[in-house]
């Protein structure tokens, strides 16, 4: 395979941000009929590096070439015209606007100077049966699942006659079934001899789907390798640059469980949820969280988890049973009821529901503590400064500084700063939803870590990852969710990967 | 160079040069423009006549400076002019003797009370009902013409009562009396901004109201008591208005205020998608709108090409503003700078 030129191939690059030098002479070369996985943690130049590629930002130096010319697209929309086509991270498309109109949006098939509808639909379910998927393509867009709206993301670009294809993050909310099914339409475009650059933080759909994968790390090139020569654990090591022996500190023994568990039965009980419900939402559920206990929701994508989180906070206003925190009956109305009476919750929809790009980090921080004290108890600037500065340095937040915006920070620093401002309150109960996601490995341990640490200092957790692996790791006890009710809770033993997935297969 | 690449990205920094562009212009093209005389113990003169006409303006921008940073709007400003004008004026009534029908003090409470009742109903449907503010606040943008109609029985009502010119016609210490007004509201605006944690929470707000309530403020609230605001601003700066002219003119008192007053929010700096917000600046931006059409006046320009003239000092200045543009010549101004 190497013996061909690359169709994409780029030398040198050099990209410098205020304080961060984000891409350091960093080669990458791209081959068509070939899965290409970029691989590196939080910051290493990954995104850089694609926007670089696909033209949103402009590299200080270095080529780019293009089936063997230079090129230096301006913008996305030109680096489509050279046929690269991008699907981000996060879902970018018209959330108000038809399934088929986000596929064709810009490219509309026209008939007499106007919009030739049926053609149009005819055309967007002919793409998305490509990829499997039959949905009513004028429906708007927002009455399907993340999952399905993914798919139209890809769709839009596989409808274009693109040479190369850049999936970035793009299982990072699917189910398995969905993953395997995208897999297929990879596998397949990849022996139409498309090229096919693909971001992920999933070590196993790496191995699957890929052919070559280039490691970066704090922007500086590592090295490219095919991925039947490299071990598994090489490429984690290289990512990291840690000792494997490093990794077993976020995973309990079963000897610290069982102490743990000595220590909590003497515990009162922190959270306490009897009967708690919402119709169409989640069916009544009761749930129990010690003092300084992890409890772990795990379920498939769209099971409930979330919806029981949200109950919790007061997002939703449940319509029956109710809510200790304590054993006090807590008036749980609303999210800064649900702040009062010492609970706190980090949204698994960062972007749109946690931070606040604009403000800096020291703000984004601070904001639920200065919420709860209220307008006019402000905390002073030094003050403010101080608990942001403990916080990033306990949570080793990633920045040259406390007054940085919380947007140019990456992914997994971004959520860092978001569990810091529910730690600045101090919360009873604290509750994570996907805490993990869409972040890399070293950013998943250090919080996985912290959880740990939360819970040994007497603070009750509920940790909610679509990884059944991340929820076993740093649960006490784990609650099983299907199709929006509980299911099972399970404890000890139960507690394996096998047997949350054979309670979900042999549930009521 | 650090220090100057910090400077040009103070959002400041290009208002203030677009204002003293527009200065040094006139410094050399319109004589006497910076003259200023004192007469009976009063300053005259272009510039002291700018910050006096700019005071209604200001007034109005520093309510609205907030209300656009929670990502609102109010259109109906222009219109509580009209209403607070013609409250003030028919409680302090027309008699030509200049005894006023009800005290003065009383009349202008009123006034105010009736524009806060008019913020609070904008508050109301925008933070309450869940109406986009521009629709929320153009029903009373058009009801409020009316409603100004109403209180001065459709005619033109005109003052005698001596004591009222004070407030835009007066002078303290050399300087017009509205100007201390408006530094006064600027400056206790910004204490409750700056000094509390409510500047942190409307941008909070106005950046992600979704995250700003799950972060546990009180976003609807604070809605409600911005757009009050902006109704009592628009109150102070009715009774300036009816002060300078000694008259209620419900149908034309105030008209195209409102846009005046969000052209100068936006020339300052804040952006009308929400978030930070800079109170100094709208007030800069006030004084380059007066300054332009003072200007344009001063220096003959025929009435019938005068808007365009506007029009290009606003493109221009909004061009400034602009990340993007500035970064076409990144060469002049420095390192490119990264937008959010």
């Amino acid at each position: 395979m190497s013996d061909k030129a690359p169709i994409i191939e780029m030398k040198k690059i050099n990209k410098v941000f205020p304080g961060v030098n984000a891409l350091s002479d960093v080669d990458f070369r791209l081959y068509s009929g070939e899965v290409h996985a970029l691989m590196g943690q939080n910051g290493a130049g990954k995104s850089t590096l694609v926007k670089v590629l696909t033209g949103v930002y402009r590299q200080d130096s270095g080529e780019v070439l293009l089936e063997g010319k230079p090129i230096r697209p301006d913008s996305p929309q030109a680096a489509q015209k050279l046929g690269i086509n991008t699907v981000y991270q996060e879902v970018n498309l018209c959330l108000n606007l038809s399934v088929a109109e986000n596929i064709f949006i810009g490219k509309e098939p026209m008939k007499y100077g106007r919009i030739d509808w049926k053609t149009m639909h005819r055309k967007a379910e002919e793409v998305l049966a490509r990829l499997n998927l039959s949905v009513d393509v004028t429906r708007i867009l927002s009455s399907y699942s993340i999952a399905v709206q993914q798919m139209v993301a890809i769709a839009r670009v596989l409808d274009s006659a693109s040479q190369v294809l850049i999936l970035d993050e793009p299982t990072s909310s699917l189910d398995e079934d969905e993953v395997a099914q995208l897999f297929k339409v990879i596998k397949k475009l990849r022996e139409e001899g498309m090229a096919i650059l693909f971001i992920t933080h999933f070590l196993d759909q790496t191995y699957e789907i890929s052919d070559r994968i280039t490691v970066l790390k704090n922007g500086l090139f590592i090295g490219e390798f095919m991925a039947a020569e490299l071990p598994k654990l090489e490429l984690i090591a290289k990512m990291l640059g840690k000792e494997l022996s490093e990794f077993s500190y976020a995973s309990r023994s079963d000897a610290t469980r069982k102490e743990a568990a000595e220590t909590h039965k003497a515990n009162k009980t922190v959270l306490e949820a009897r009967g708690l419900g919402l119709q169409n939402s989640i069916a009544p559920f009761d749930l129990e969280l010690n003092e300084g206990e992890v409890l772990g929701l795990a379920g498939l994508l769209g099971s409930g988890r979330t919806e029981m989180a949200r109950l919790l906070f007061g997002i939703d206003g449940a319509d029956s049973g109710e809510i200790r925190v304590k054993g006090a009956t807590a008036n749980v109305s609303s999210p800064r009821a649900a702040m009062m009476a010492g609970l706190g919750f980090c949204s698994e929809d960062r972007k749109s529901e946690g931070i606040f790009a604009e403000l800096s980090i020291r703000e984004n921080i601070i904001l639920a503590l200065q919420a709860r004290q209220g307008i006019f108890r402000y905390l002073s600037r030094r003050k403010q400064t101080e608990i942001a500065e403990r916080l990033i340095d306990a949570l080793a937040v990633k920045t040259p500084s406390a007054s940085s915006p919380v947007g140019k920070l990456s992914g997994g620093n971004q959520q860092k700063v978001l569990l810091a401002r529910w730690l600045a309150t101090d919360p009873v109960v604290l509750i994570l939803d996907e805490p993990t996601r869409g972040i890399d490995v070293g950013a998943k341990l250090e919080i996985m870590e912290k959880i740990l640490d939360l819970s040994k200092d007497g603070m009750g957790v509920i940790f909610i990852s679509s990884e059944f692996e991340e929820v076993l790791r740093c649960s006490d006890k784990v609650v099983v969710l299907k199709d929006k009710a509980k299911i099972a809770e399970l404890s000890g033993d139960a507690m394996t990967e096998h047997g949350i997935m054979r309670t979900i297969a042999g549930g009521k | 160079m650090t220090s100057w690449i910090s400077l040009t990205r103070n959002k400041i920094f290009w208002p203030i040069v677009a204002l003293m562009a527009l200065m040094s212009f006139n410094l050399f093209f319109t004589p006497n423009f910076f003259r200023i005389e004192m007469k009976e113990g009063h300053l005259y003169g272009n510039v002291i006549d700018i910050l006096k006409n700019a005071a209604p303006i200001m007034l109005l921008a520093v309510g609205l400076t907030l209300v656009i940073a929670t990502k609102g709007i109010d259109i109906s400003v222009g219109s509580v002019v009209a209403i607070s004008a013609g409250v003030v004026a028919m409680l302090i009534g027309g008699d030509l003797k200049g005894n006023p029908k009800y005290p003065i003090e009383l009349a202008m409470a009123a006034a105010l009370g009736v524009s806060v009742l008019a913020g609070m109903w904008n508050g109301m449907l925008v933070s309450r009902i869940g109406m986009q503010p521009i629709i929320a606040t153009l029903i009373l943008s058009v009801a409020g013409r009316g409603i100004a109609m109403v209180t001065t029985n459709a005619m033109i009502v005109w003052l005698y009562a001596k004591p009222f010119a004070l407030l835009g016609q007066g002078y303290w210490y050399g300087l017009p009396v509205s100007i201390y007004l408006v530094a006064a509201i600027l400056a206790l605006t910004a204490l409750a901004t700056r000094r509390t944690a409510l500047g942190l929470f409307i941008e909070a707000v106005g950046i992600n109201p979704t995250a700003a309530r799950f972060a546990g403020i009180k976003a609807k609230n604070l809605i409600f008591w911005i757009y009050t605001f902006s109704g009592l601003c628009a109150g102070i700066s009715g009774l300036v208005v009816c002060s300078t002219v000694m008259s209620a003119d419900g149908n034309n008192a105030g008209v195209g205020y409102e846009m005046s007053a969000i052209l100068a929010v936006v020339l300052g700096g804040t952006s009308l998608n929400g978030g930070k917000f800079y109170l100094l600046g709208s007030m800069v931006g006030a004084l380059i709108v007066q300054t332009l059409t003072t200007t344009i006046y001063a220096f003959g320009v025929p009435p019938e090409i005068a808007k365009v003239v506007i029009a290009l000092v606003v493109l221009v200045v909004s061009l400034l503003q602009s990340v993007k543009f500035r970064n076409l010549f990144g060469g002049i101004f420095g390192k490119r700078e990264l937008s959010i």
